[in-house]
């Protein structure tokens, strides 16, 4: 079962600081919602900078990361 | 192809281009007629233009600066382009309006924004480290709530004509200033004859200027805030790359313009209070970190359908018409006849940044994100 962040309408950093949040956590796979291009690349940024395998899937109102371990 | 400039732009390379380029085209502008250290300003031109339609009456700063609209339909450009451009709105408007407000007196009290305390020290302007040294202590103090918890809420998707009221602003902003309209004898608008007001660069090199870089920064994402903000909040240095190369390229620049004056006293549009300089970069710096971005990124923000970031504009404007209104902007230092008159702030500018910073612990403490149920 995927930990879900839901970050949609949220503004800079918060994306990221939830993602993070739940990075630390260390519950595999995080699936973590956004709906800007900015927070998709903030997110990926910071996932891809902890060793993390980000895949990227458009949704109806933005995007879904999905970060796994690689 | 879209998608490739998309991960240029993200990359550490794309900010680091976005900043030098801020770097070249600032000091060109001064060149050009702009004034000192003040190739570029958001907070000195957003104050300008608030002068130029007669909401504060400050003779020395009145002009409808073509750079402000630059930058925002630049960016707008960019997020049309790019398929970006998403009108929103929602997130707690009112306190953005209000953060942008005690953020311009904060700003004005330094005399600056975030860009021009880098341009003035790139010009050798040593009181801009009292500036730097507040906005990272302010922004520290912005993290500290962010960590407890501090969030404006979520904003949510609107329609498509509420994302376009700050860049058909912009375009009527634009047209006065093309056309400089007299609405009533002796009225708005406003053209400063003398002082910083009167020195400007050609209107269509300013614009081209601010389309350039409201291009570039929408891509990359710049802001000055989040640099500090991103460093001291997760040691991320991306945004800080861009900012380091603003500052780098922009010295180079003014050396080789022979526009480079090291020293603190009587430097252009500057005053050498020590305390205050710091202490109104403090109340900017936690101000720009509670609303999410600096002046600059707030204008890009706007340009591609933020509605709230739109609001913090409006509200820095109304903040530069209370800071010349209410006498809290500060007097720069002035040398009459070989004399030096050190500049700095009125007794009330005081009083205003205690209760902007007041007004900011406040929005700090209070402001949490309600849990959906």
């Amino acid at each position: 079962m995927a930990v879900t962040v839901d970050a949609r309408g949220l503004s800079c950093p918060q994306p990221v600081i939830l993602a993070r949040k739940a990075i630390d956590v260390g519950k595999f796979p995080i699936e973590v919602l956004v709906d800007s291009v900015t927070s998709r690349e903030n997110v990926r940024r910071i996932a891809e900078k902890a060793g993390l395998e980000v895949d990227v899937q458009p949704t109806d109102d933005g995007f879904k990361l999905i970060l796994t371990r690689a | 192809m879209r998608d490739r400039i998309t991960r240029f732009f993200s990359s550490r390379w794309g900010i680091i281009v976005t900043g030098a380029i801020i770097g070249i085209i600032a000091p060109l502008l001064q060149l050009l007629g702009n004034p000192k250290n003040m190739g570029i300003c958001v907070a000195c031109f957003e104050r300008d233009i608030v002068g130029s339609l007669g909401l504060h009456r400050n003779a020395a700063t009145q002009y409808l600066r073509p750079e402000i609209m630059g930058m925002v339909l630049g960016a707008t450009i960019a997020a049309l382009i790019f398929r970006e451009f998403r009108a929103r709105s929602g997130s707690a408007p009112l306190v953005r309006f209000i953060l942008g407000m005690v953020a311009m007196i904060g700003a004005l009290v330094f005399l600056g924004c975030p860009w021009r305390a880098l341009l003035r020290l790139a010009g050798g302007d040593l009181n801009a480290i009292l500036g730097i040294a507040g906005l990272v202590v302010g922004v520290g103090i912005g993290v500290a709530f962010l960590k407890s918890g501090y969030s404006l809420g979520r904003s949510n998707r609107t329609s498509p004509a509420a994302g376009w009221v700050m860049p058909v602003l912009m375009v009527v902003l634009l047209l006065l200033a093309v056309f400089r309209v007299s609405f009533v004898k002796d009225g708005a608008l406003f053209f400063s004859a003398s002082g910083p007001g009167s020195m400007a660069a050609p209107l269509l090199i300013s614009l081209a200027a601010g389309l350039i870089i409201g291009f570039l920064a929408q891509r990359s994402r710049f802001c000055t805030m989040g640099a500090l903000r991103d460093v001291i909040l997760m040691k991320d240095t991306h945004l800080l790359s861009g900012v380091g190369a603003l500052l780098v390229v922009a010295f180079v620049m003014n050396l080789l313009l022979g526009q480079f004056k090291l020293g603190f006293a009587a430097q252009p549009v500057a005053h050498s209070n020590h305390l205050w300089n710091f202490l109104g970069m403090v109340l900017a710096g936690l101000a720009f970190a509670l609303a999410g971005g600096c002046p600059g990124r707030q204008l890009f923000l706007a340009g591609e359908g933020d509605g709230d970031a739109g609001v913090f504009v409006l509200g820095m404007l109304a903040g530069a018409a209370v800071s010349h209104n209410f006498g809290l902007a500060a007097t720069p230092d002035s040398v009459t006849e070989g004399v030096l008159k050190v500049g700095g702030i009125s007794t009330w500018g005081m009083v205003a940044v205690f209760v902007g910073l007041a007004v900011c612990v406040v929005i700090g403490l209070t402001m949490r994100e309600r849990t959906a149920k």
